[in-house]
């Protein structure tokens, strides 16, 4: 099985190739990267005009499968995935029952697989049925093919216990990814804590929720020297918090979703509950800070936190609608608007932060860049085309996106993941 | 031999390289007593032995009970819990009150780090550590060296992996610090939570596979892995323990066809120690109790006889 991609502007982490190349792909791997490739046989894909990129690599999303299989699943995720340019996804444990053993570790891998799309990749909870009372088997879960664990939708709030899970899956190899905020402090929070929560009358969720989780886990990660990565970072202060850890040498990584650079608590005033996040949507200043946190490399990558609700459950009032919003599909366009388009990223510093690093952060180490010899995950896009998000257009299960309406710029065109065409625009 | 001069036992630290061969030496002449018939010497007739235990023991208690009686003293059990101490006396009160009957050693043993020391800087008797806290049990680390070079010849440049719950053991720090002070190259294995801080200073190397201790050692030593420690987080389960740290028959392979396996007991079969292993031919764990009673005599006597 080969696949031939003409006229490719190839764009790497470390740049886009000044020469127009082809890029030919045989069983899974890219085998030669050169002008005016030909191959007999080959099936063909013509990139001209376009970019070609190392597929995404998603650190946060939620497939929902096993349990709530009416607001995603396996299956469906992984089209939303393609459709997004994603080739890789880690996909949360927060399912019913939560994936914390590896009878389900199992599971994801072989239903990902059966599916057929995008690379799964499950993650394993810190703590059993993520109860913040005991760990999992942490190594069974390694050797089953688990890289990352998380208790996401809620942090390990017993300091000790996070002390422990530190230790031990740094032994085990395993990367630890913290959901910051403390219970305590969120309450029944529903949006930040500020001027808008008081002027809307709702029940605000404090910046210090998550910095405070943030700082214990900095202190942690540098007592123990063990790595640690934050997921979906979204306060001003989290951004300085982090950028101080790594001046001072601790093993820290971070996440920050699109939305948490594209949107601010100011559109919570029109009451969409698809607008209602964990955590929730900052103020300006907050934004600035992660973008300035993008740009000067304080947060590694952008992660979706896709998180798929049914339209029943966001038909509910803001108290009782579930959290989350879907972002597969509208991350790459909304990583171009508000990032490359605005220069606080250029097109290859965006392709890192949506490949080639969460592969590092991950250890997929065939992944994350175009080169001959690396697996053959591909993103084929138009940087420049506008397209407007429509609800009907969401390969996606749950169609949860305040997106929806909005004209964005960066349109993905194909996606290729182990050398196999999973989308294709036309 | 050099007079003996140290009157108490409360530490391996405290012991030269040439006191811990002496200790050895000692316990090789009188680990034939206890294959006679009659299986007495006289050497401490006429004194008295006390086995002051703030925590259950069998094996430790009844080892240095033997080893007294087989000396000729007189000896004498006190458990602790049950009698004076729910009465609210403190430690020093009950000790004092012991001495207070004219008794010349006093072997104790507690759950606090420390206790030995302090009764042997207020006290006037001989004091001998059978266990304090995690921090030392020096007979155990005695007779641990007594037994690996019966078997090895030598000790100098020996290989022992300790693999278990590290950090809780006074049997793993004992023994770091007299193996090593008698030049063992000691590895000690278990998963990280279960190491503490700090142990590389000691003199140990750490390596968190199981696997590769076996394959690099000479005598493995394995520790009892308590349940409670599950429960308090530093490890997933004692299911994925057993998977991860447990030696078996089948990991054995991997190592030397001479490789020595000890325990210092109580044993979890099956966790950390399986049966094919715990009652195979590559065990010493029945000769380690057996050499526990020598080793005692040795100590008991050396210290009673001490001149300072």
């Amino acid at each position: 099985m080969m696949l031939l991609i003409k006229n490719a502007k190839i764009v790497n982490s470390d740049g886009i190739d000044d020469r127009i190349k082809d890029i030919l792909i045989q069983d899974g791997k890219i085998v030669k990267i050169g002008e005016n490739l030909k191959s007999d046989g080959a099936d063909i894909i013509d990139a001209k005009g376009k970019f070609v990129s190392p597929g995404f690599i998603d650190l946060h999303a939620h497939f929902r499968q096993p349990g709530q299989e009416y607001k995603e699943t396996i299956e469906t995720g992984s089209a939303a995935a393609a459709k997004g340019g994603f080739t890789s996804v880690f996909c949360m444990p927060n399912t019913k029952p939560p994936i914390d053993n590896i009878a389900l570790v199992d599971f994801i891998i072989r239903e990902g697989k059966r599916v057929g799309l995008v690379n799964v990749y499950p993650v394993g909870a810190i703590t059993k049925g993520q109860q913040d009372e005991e760990l999992t088997d942490m190594f069974e879960m390694r050797r089953a093919g688990c890289l990352m664990l998380s208790d996401d939708g809620k942090s390990v709030h017993n300091s000790h216990l996070m002390r422990m899970a530190l230790q031990y899956s740094q032994m085990v190899g395993i990367l630890i990814s913290e959901h910051c905020e403390d219970p305590l402090l969120s309450k029944t929070g529903v949006v930040n804590e500020g001027y808008f929560s008081t002027l809307l009358g709702m029940k605000g969720d404090p910046a210090v929720s998550e910095t405070t989780i943030i700082s214990r886990d900095i202190e942690l990660a540098h007592y123990l020297d063990c790595r640690i990565h934050f997921a979906h970072v979204s306060t001003k202060r989290s951004v300085e918090l982090i950028r101080r850890a790594k001046t001072d040498g601790v093993k820290v990584s971070a996440e920050a979703c699109p939305h948490h650079f594209s949107l601010t608590e100011k559109e919570i005033r029109s009451f969409n509950t698809n607008l209602k996040v964990k955590p929730p949507l900052r103020s300006e200043e907050d934004v600035a800070e992660i973008k300035r946190g993008l740009k000067d490399g304080t947060i590694d990558c952008i992660a979706t936190d896709h998180a798929p609700h049914s339209q029943e459950e966001k038909e509910l009032d803001f108290d009782q609608a579930p959290s989350g919003m879907i972002g597969l599909e509208t991350a790459f366009g909304l990583g171009i608007t508000e990032l490359v388009d605005a220069k606080i990223l250029t097109l290859p510093q965006l392709i890192d932060k949506m490949s080639a690093s969460p592969a590092k952060i991950t250890g997929l180490s065939a992944k994350g860049k175009i080169a001959e010899g690396m697996d053959a995950d591909l993103t084929v896009f138009d940087s420049e085309a506008p397209w407007q998000v429509k609800a009907a257009g969401f390969a996606s299960k749950s169609k949860n996106s305040p997106f929806i309406g909005k004209t964005l710029k960066g349109l993905v065109l194909a996606t290729i993941c182990g050398g196999n065409v999973v989308y294709n625009v036309e | 031999m050099v007079e003996w001069n140290k009157r108490h036992l409360l530490d391996v630290e405290e012991l030269t390289k040439e006191e811990i061969q002496q200790v050895l030496d000692t316990a090789k002449s009188f680990k034939e007593v206890s294959s006679r018939d009659v299986k007495k010497v006289p050497a401490l007739r006429g004194k008295t032995v006390v086995m002051l235990f703030f925590e259950p023991s069998t094996r430790t208690r009844t080892s240095f009970e033997l080893a007294a009686k087989r000396l000729s003293a007189d000896t004498i059990n006190i458990a602790v819990s049950s009698s004076s101490m729910s009465k609210g006396e403190t430690i020093l009160d009950t000790a004092r009150n012991v001495e207070a009957m004219n008794v010349d050693a006093i072997v104790v043993r507690h759950g606090s780090s420390g206790v030995p020391q302090i009764l042997a800087n207020n006290l006037k008797s001989s004091i001998i550590n059978a266990g304090d806290g995690c921090r030392s049990h020096p007979t155990q680390a005695l007779l641990d060296m007594f037994t690996i070079k019966e078997k090895l010849g030598k000790l100098e440049g020996i290989k022992v992996g300790i693999v278990g719950d590290i950090m809780h053991s006074r049997v793993a720090r004992s023994n770091v610090v007299g193996l090593t002070k008698m030049g063992v190259e000691v590895t000690v294995c278990g998963p990280s939570t279960l190491i503490p801080f700090g142990i590389e200073k000691l003199g140990a190397k750490v390596c968190y596979s199981v696997e590769e201790v076996i394959k690099r050692s000479d005598v493995l030593m394995l520790l009892r892995i308590q349940k409670e420690r599950q429960k308090e987080n530093y490890f997933p389960s004692i299911r994925e323990y057993a998977m991860e740290f447990g030696v078996n028959a089948e990991r054995l392979k991997k190592g030397k066809k001479e490789l020595l396996i000890m325990h210092p007991g109580p044993m979890n079969r099956g966790i950390e120690i399986s049966s094919d292993v715990a009652d195979g031919p590559q065990s010493l764990i029945l000769e380690q109790v057996t050499n526990g009673v020598a080793v005692r005599m040795a100590v008991l006597y050396l210290a009673l006889g001490a001149k300072e």
